[in-house]
Parts: structure tokens; C-alpha cells; sequence
């Protein structure tokens, strides 16, 4: 077998389990897993950049609460149907993160890191300060009513799961096509070697910047379904915790692998979990998760796998 | 109140925040200009400051001036080694890699923080200012006798936030006395120039940077001892610092000290005025707005010069 | 036909010209070597001909086009090769996908055929029996030999090769040589070299650049001849052999 046939037999693998699994959990963890399902999309969107294209953002949750707030604005004050909606806070994130990539890409590395942090920062204050369409630091509930789409409702616990897992197996086999593509090897390029991969031809602004747009869109994508399959839109998703989570998953799960994302979501969601019985302050298991894996494993659960076991893990 | 004594009361304010804004600052500023690395935890060695000062005050409990004086010696100090050993232990290990350090001190802050909830609580508490007199400040008015002095209500300032001011500017002018005229000083200042070069005559940069590292923290820690009797002690204020001090030491030059001292006084002085007069969530959106705006069209910062 | 042409190229840092006014023509298909002492600018003038370094003024025209303007990416896509002096190859990728993303850039071609040049280039220079192995693991002479593998792939109009030998053992820079002349339709070459046995070897063609400005220009009989080079220049190494 080529290692894409590898590939495409384990990505279809892990969507098959995925869906069997629904039939087996309990609905406790059957409705984190479509949570995690979710996330899982936005933390391969920050993958995207931060792992292929080796671009580190600290301001993502800039474009997931784009998305989601582009969502639950136009389904709340817009009176727009759920599906329109979604398409709105896609095309919201697709506006920042243009934005966002045109300017933050003049700079690099830790400048480039503040510069996302600040933007995030902007955008969080912004929702803050539109605090009498945005409700705020409360947030606001989207109603059952609306978040039916082609006649589904989205706030039935089955109804749901499927969704998150079509949005999810879509993500990621798009996304396992997309990094064996030339736009994929190219991103890596840049990574590796960005003024070699410039001296090759590569242009490699425009390869950072439509990552970031890429990253942006995925990201967004997942705060549009996160608040159309959760129901609840909030200022936290906007905060700089929401731009951590994802690099912190990434690098639990592995950065610059298809499956790392979705592993790392999984392994935090449920240490967080567990750690909830012991201590109110979950985010102290995640800073110790984020400490100890950039002193000795910077490579992540399914890179660590890759690099001592499975070297054709995608 | 008129606008007259509004302006000179929010100028107060301001000074008070620039203040305590330039130490904090100054802690970042030292850490990235010698060791090029960017301290995401600067707040929480903040929020220790504070919280230690307010441990050690109410342990105390005699009169609250010795509370005080014991905090402003013994809290920045305590924090300053927590923050040597966390380099050693962790930053020393990543060898100072930029983006690694980032992360790294990113988990350092959730953990500093929230061992702050879990042993401190959620409450803010406050801490008593060893002397808080009130100062009632005149303003003049026009009157048909010529100019006249008279005292608004409400334009008055503590001695205790007068202080603060004070000690800020005692303290900087300490930090540089050290930085240039010591042999510790010139120690740094080589690391900075070439950390190879220093190496190799002998300088032990490992040794320098922790110390570089808890000076940065103590920095930070002595500020919070200073504004903690004005502000209250809570495991979550090391956000806004933390924040306000990039601003200021991206808007002052990355790593210049002098740029640092002017930012901190522009930005002290205008979140304080702005946020008298318009609201205090415009200032802050506004403030990071700039400073992307500065990292992306003019990274040397605005006072810094124009790298060749 | 010149394939490449410079008009008063200059380079300034900071009020310091590291390279002035320099005219410069190249012939199509022939191989040209680079020569000059250290400092004498020879590494900034090919980054300005490559767009590494923008010129603080003058014209860089390649097969008649001006491309002074063009950003890097943009003069490479046009057929120029270049190949650093300090090894820059994917370390962290192995050698087959090294060559690859050279060969890439060209996109008409599919990814077999992608493949098979690549295969073609890596048996050339001897590296086919190492394509799995990551490029940061190879020896530095094997490192060496990718760079100039990146560049052939591309199959450029114009290969400019900075320093290829530097640091090679004898053995591997004859193998070098064999490379160059062994090639077939063979590209424009302008080389920056300091091993005057491979610049006899391997150049019909040479330019001394002293003190950022062309001394002398001409086939190597006539540069070997040239009073002012031989004082600058080919004297001192002469007497350094002697």
C-alpha cells in the first residue's frame, strides 16, 4: 500500500469508529464527543498555520468568535434562518482574517505572535463594547427554533452528533488531501525553510497569508457550529484562554499531523474532566500540560508515534 | 466639577497608574532587552506581588506601615526568586528558544494563576495604606479681584498615591543607576551586546539571566506592593499590567529602557484621562489597536530609531 | 544573446557601497565564473541579480526583460536557478522531497512527472541511493550536492551557483567539475568561486569584481593576461603558490 492509501484507509477508519462509537457511549460522553468533534475543527484549523505552515498565533479565538458571533447576530437581530447564518459567520471570519492576514503578515515570529494577540485582544473588547447587541460577558442564548437546518434539529442530542461528525470527517479528510497536495507541500516548505522555499519560487507571503485566511475560514466554520449546535454565544470563546486552547491542543495532539488535532481535544477535554472532581481551577492542569510538553515533548502524542513507531502517519 | 479640575484630577490618577505602569514595564523591558525573550508570565509575577504583599500585611497585623515595609521588602524579593528558579528550572532548559519560551511561560501564567485561586481564592482584598492623608488641591478662577485660588469638592489626592509616584521614580532611577554604573550593569549590558562574545570572556550567562529574569519579576512584584493599597489584591489582576506593559514596551522601542519610561508615562497618563472621560473599554481597544499598528507599520517601536 | 544584462547596478548599507555601478553582460550557454577577493562584493551582487537583496539602484535585465522590479520568487519562476553559499536545503524533510519542491515550481509538470525528474537529477549527482534519507543527516558534501541537485531540477535557463566547492574534499569537488561539464543542454552558469582550478576547469568566461567594481572581463586567457588583475588579484595567489 502507497502511504496515501495508508492514509485515506485511516482517516476513514477514524470516521468509521466515530460513528459507531454513537452507538455505544453513553449520553454523557456521546455529547462530549460531538463537542469535542467541534473543537476538533477548530484546532485543525489552527493546524493549519501552526503546524504546516509553522506560523504561531496567539489571537485565534479572533476567528472563532467571528464565526460564532456572526452566527448568533444574524440569527438573533438578523432574523436569518440557521443556515444563512452559518454562511454569514463564515463570511465574517473570511473578512478578518483577510484583514488580519494582510497586516499581521508584514511582521514575523514573536512580532507577529503579539500582533495576533493584540488583534484577538481588539476583537474581544469590541464584542465587549457592543455590548448592547452582544449581551457581553453574559452572551446570549440562540433559541431551538432557530437552529434548524434542512429541516434537522439541531439541538436534539442524536441530531447533533451527526452533524458535529459530518463537519468533523469533512475537516478531516479534506484537510488529509490538502496537506498531501502541492499547496500542502508547499506550506511545509515554508516551515522548514522559508527563504529557501522563497529561492525555489515559492511566493511565499502569498502562501502564508492564504494560510492564515485557510486557518481563519476552518476556525471560524467551528464557531459558527459551535454556537448553532451548542446553542450559546459568549465572550469567553473571544478571550485569549480561546486562542491558547488551540495551540495547546495541537501541540498535546502533535503538531503538523492530520490526527493530532482531534487527539489532543480528546486528551484535554476529558484531563480537564477528570481534574474537575479535584480542583475548580482546571486551567492549572493546562498550564502544566502546556509547560510540560514544550520541555519534553514537543512533538506531541501522534508525533511522537510517527517519530519512533509509524513513520508513515500522516 | 469643572473641566479644569476634572483634567488635573484625572492627571493625577494617571500619574499614580503610569507609575506603577513604568515599574512593571521596566521588569519586561530588562527581560527581553537582555535575554531576547518575551515573559507572558510578567502579570502573574504581578498578581504575586500583590497577593504576597497582602499575606504578609494581614500575618503581621500590627500597625499597617510596618506590614507595609516588610511587604516592599520581602514580597518583589520572594518573587524574584520564584521567578530565577522557574528560569533555571524551565526557560534555561528550552535554551531561550522565542516561540518555546512563549508557550512555555504561557503554562507558567495559567499555573502562577491558578495556584492564586486555589490557595488565595476568588475575593479580592484589600490592603491598607500605611498613611493616607488627604490633600485637598486649590484651582483658580477669574474673578474681578484678578486670579483667585479656591478648592473645588473632590479635587484632592492621597499622600499615600503621591508616594507611590515618588518611590516609582526612586526606584527607576535606582534600576538605572544599576544598569550603568555597576559591574553588574555592565555584565547585562555585554549579554545583550553578544551573548557568545560574553561567554567566552568568562561572563556566566546562565547565572545572569536568572538574576535578569527575577529582577524582571521583582519589578513587576513592587509595583503591586505600591498599588495594592490603592487597588485590592485578586488572583486575576495580572491581566491588564501584563498587557498594558507590551504596550508600552512595544510603543517605547522593544528592550530600549529610556523609550520604556516615556511609554509607560504616555500610556499611564492617557488610559487614566481617556478613561475618566469615555469609557474605559474604548481606551483599552483603542491602546491594543495601536500597538498592532506599531508592530506592523513601525517595529522599532515610535521612539526607538529606524534599524539600518 | 545576453541572456542577463546589469546597468550601473549598485548596492549601498548605510552610505557604504559594497557594490557600484557595475555593467554587466552574460552570453547565453556559457559558463561564467565570479572571482574576486573577499569583501569584494561578489555575494551581493548575485543577490541582487537573484532579488535576495534589492539594488539601491540600477537595472538587472534577464533575456531583455527588465526584472529589477521583481520580487525573488518571481525572477526564479522566470528560469533562474540560484544555489546558496551557506547550505539551505529542508533538513527536516528527506532528500527525495528536497528535490522535489524544486522541481515543483514548474507547474505544468504533473507529480509523476515530478517524480521521474527528480529521479533523473538525484541519479546524476549520485544521491539515489540516499532519497529517503532526511537532508539535514547527510554529509556536508552530500548537503552540498542536493543544493546544486535543487537548482539542476528546476532545469533553469540560468543556474547561479555561490560557492559550490566551499568546504568540498578534492575528491568531491572533481566530481563537481565532471558535474558541470558533464551536463547536457546545459544552462547558463555563473559561478562565484574561489578554487581557481575549478574556475580553469570549469569557466569560458570570467569577471574579476574588486572592491565592489568590475576590474577586468574576458575569457580566461585575457583576464590571466591582465596587468591590473595579476597586480590585484591572480599576483598575489601566484606568489602565494610559489
Amino acid at each position: 500500500m502507497t502511504r496515501e492509501q495508508k492514509s485515506l484507509w485511516l482517516h476513514a477508519a477514524v470516521v468509521l469508529v466515530l460513528g459507531a462509537l454513537y452507538f455505544v457511549l453513553p449520553e454523557y460522553h456521546a455529547g462530549n464527543l460531538a463537542r469535542i468533534m467541534v473543537l476538533a475543527v477548530y484546532a485543525m484549523g489552527y493546524n493549519l498555520l501552526f503546524g504546516y505552515t509553522g506560523l504561531l498565533s496567539l489571537g485565534h479565538a479572533m476567528f472563532f468568535a467571528a464565526g460564532m458571533y456572526g452566527f448568533g447576530l444574524a440569527v438573533n437581530h438578523g432574523g436569518l434562518p440557521a443556515g444563512a447564518a452559518v454562511l454569514i459567520g463564515i463570511a465574517a471570519t473570511l473578512v478578518v482574517s483577510v484583514v488580519v492576514g494582510f497586516l499581521a503578515l508584514r511582521t514575523r515570529d514573536v512580532a507577529f505572535m503579539i500582533v495576533m494577540l493584540m488583534f484577538a485582544q481588539t476583537g474581544y473588547l469590541i464584542i465587549l463594547y457592543f455590548g448592547e447587541f452582544t449581551r457581553g460577558d453574559e452572551g446570549f442564548v440562540v433559541q431551538q427554533a432557530q437552529r434548524g437546518l434542512f429541516g434537522f434539529d439541531l439541538s436534539a442530542q442524536g441530531i447533533r452528533y451527526w452533524a458535529a461528525l459530518i463537519l468533523f470527517s469533512a475537516c478531516l479528510l479534506g484537510i488529509a488531501k490538502g496537506v498531501n497536495s502541492r499547496f500542502g507541500k508547499a506550506l511545509v516548505a515554508v516551515r522548514e525553510n522559508e527563504e529557501r522555499a522563497r529561492m525555489l519560487g515559492y511566493d511565499t507571503h502569498r502562501l502564508k497569508f492564504l494560510a492564515v485566511v485557510l486557518s481563519g475560514v476552518l476556525s471560524g466554520a467551528a464557531g459558527a457550529a459551535y454556537g448553532l449546535l451548542f446553542g450559546y454565544i459568549g465572550s469567553t470563546f473571544a478571550t485569549v484562554q480561546y486562542s491558547i486552547f488551540p495551540l495547546l491542543w495541537v501541540l498535546l495532539g502533535g503538531a503538523g499531523t492530520t490526527l493530532g488535532p482531534f487527539v489532543g481535544v480528546l486528551f484535554m477535554f476529558y484531563l480537564i474532566d477528570l481534574s474537575s472532581f479535584l480542583t475548580d481551577a482546571y486551567m492549572f492542569i493546562a498550564g502544566i500540560a502546556l509547560l510540560l510538553l514544550t520541555m519534553f515533548a514537543p512533538k506531541g502524542i501522534v508525533g511522537q508515534i510517527r517519530a519512533s513507531r509509524v513513520p508513515w502517519l500522516p | 466639577m469643572e473641566f479644569g479640575p476634572h483634567l488635573l484630577l484625572a492627571s493625577l490618577e494617571g500619574a499614580v497608574s503610569a507609575a506603577v505602569l513604568a515599574l512593571t514595564a521596566m521588569g519586561l523591558s530588562i527581560v527581553f532587552g537582555v535575554m531576547r525573550i518575551v515573559n507572558v508570565a510578567h502579570g502573574e509575577f504581578f498578581m504575586l506581588g500583590a497577593v504576597l504583599a497582602w499575606w504578609i500585611a494581614s500575618m503581621i497585623g500590627a500597625h499597617p506601615a510596618v506590614g507595609f515595609v516588610v511587604a516592599i521588602v520581602i514580597a518583589p524579593l520572594a518573587v524574584g526568586v520564584i521567578a530565577a528558579v522557574a528560569d533555571k528550572v524551565i526557560l534555561q532548559r528550552i535554551g531561550y528558544d522565542p516561540e518555546r519560551t512563549i508557550v512555555a511561560t504561557i503554562g507558567l501564567l495559567y499555573i502562577l494563576q491558578q495556584a492564586a485561586l486555589m490557595t488565595f481564592g476568588p475575593d479580592a482584598r484589600p490592603v491598607t495604606p500605611p498613611f493616607n492623608q488627604r490633600i485637598d488641591l486649590p484651582w483658580f478662577e477669574f474673578t474681578k479681584n484678578g486670579l483667585g485660588l479656591f478648592w473645588p469638592w473632590g479635587l484632592s489626592i492621597t499622600s499615600y498615591k503621591l508616594f507611590v509616584v515618588l518611590a516609582a521614580i526612586l526606584i527607576l532611577t535606582g534600576v538605572w543607576l544599576l544598569m550603568t554604573r555597576t559591574r553588574f550593569g555592565l555584565i547585562m549590558r555585554a549579554t545583550q551586546q553578544d551573548r557568545e562574545m560574553s561567554q567566552a570572556f568568562g561572563v556566566p550567562v546562565d547565572n545572569v539571566f536568572a538574576y535578569v529574569f527575577g529582577l524582571g519579576a521583582a519589578l513587576a512584584a513592587i509595583g503591586a506592593v505600591l498599588v495594592v493599597p490603592v487597588q485590592q489584591a485578586h488572583y486575576l489582576m495580572g491581566h491588564d499590567p501584563l498587557l498594558l506593559s507590551f504596550i508600552v514596551v512595544i510603543i517605547g522601542g522593544l528592550g530600549s529602557l529610556p523609550g520604556t519610561v516615556i511609554a509607560a508615562v504616555l500610556i499611564g497618563m492617557s488610559d487614566g484621562i481617556i478613561s475618566v472621560f469615555f469609557s474605559p473599554t474604548l481606551a483599552k481597544i483603542v491602546a491594543t489597536m495601536a500597538v498592532a499598528m506599531v508592530l506592523v507599520f513601525r517595529p522599532q517601536g515610535l521612539v526607538g530609531k529606524a534599524a539600518s | 544573446m545576453n541572456i542577463l544584462e546589469t546597468r550601473a547596478l549598485t548596492k549601498s548599507f548605510g552610505g557604504i557601497k559594497a557594490n557600484t555601478n557595475i555593467d554587466f553582460a552574460l552570453e547565453q550557454g556559457r559558463t561564467m565564473a565570479l572571482i574576486g577577493p573577499n569583501g569584494a562584493g561578489k555575494s551581493t551582487f548575485v543577490g541582487m541579480l537573484s532579488g535576495r537583496i534589492p539594488a539601491t539602484s540600477g537595472q538587472v535585465f534577464f533575456k531583455g526583460k527588465d526584472i529589477s522590479h521583481l520580487p525573488a520568487h518571481r525572477r526564479i519562476a522566470l528560469g533562474i536557478a540560484y544555489t546558496f553559499q551557506i547550505t539551505s536545503v529542508f533538513s527536516n524533510l528527506d532528500v527525495r522531497e528536497n528535490v522535489a519542491l524544486a522541481a515543483r515550481r514548474d507547474r505544468t509538470k504533473s507529480e509523476d512527472e515530478v517524480a521521474e525528474r527528480v529521479a533523473g537529477v538525484l541519479a546524476r549527482v549520485g544521491l539515489s541511493d540516499r532519497m529517503e534519507q532526511l537532508a539535514g543527516g547527510l554529509s556536508y558534501g552530500h548537503q552540498r550536492v542536493l543544493e546544486i541537485a535543487m537548482g539542476l531540477v528546476q532545469e533553469p535557463e540560468l543556474l547561479i551557483l555561490d560557492e559550490p566547492t566551499q568546504g568540498l574534499a578534492e575528491s568531491e569537488v572533481t566530481e563537481f567539475v565532471d558535474l558541470i561539464n558533464g551536463l547536457q543542454g546545459r544552462p547558463t552558469i555563473l559561478l562565484i568561486e574561489h578554487n581557481m582550478d575549478v574556475v580553469m576547469r570549469t569557466a569560458e568566461m570570467i569577471t574579476v569584481l574588486n572592491f565592489g567594481e568590475i576590474l577586468a572581463s574576458g575569457t580566461p586567457q585575457e583576464v590571466h593576461d591582465n596587468a591590473a588583475v595579476q597586480a590585484a588579484y591572480l599576483g598575489t595567489t601566484t606568489n602565494a603558490e610559489s
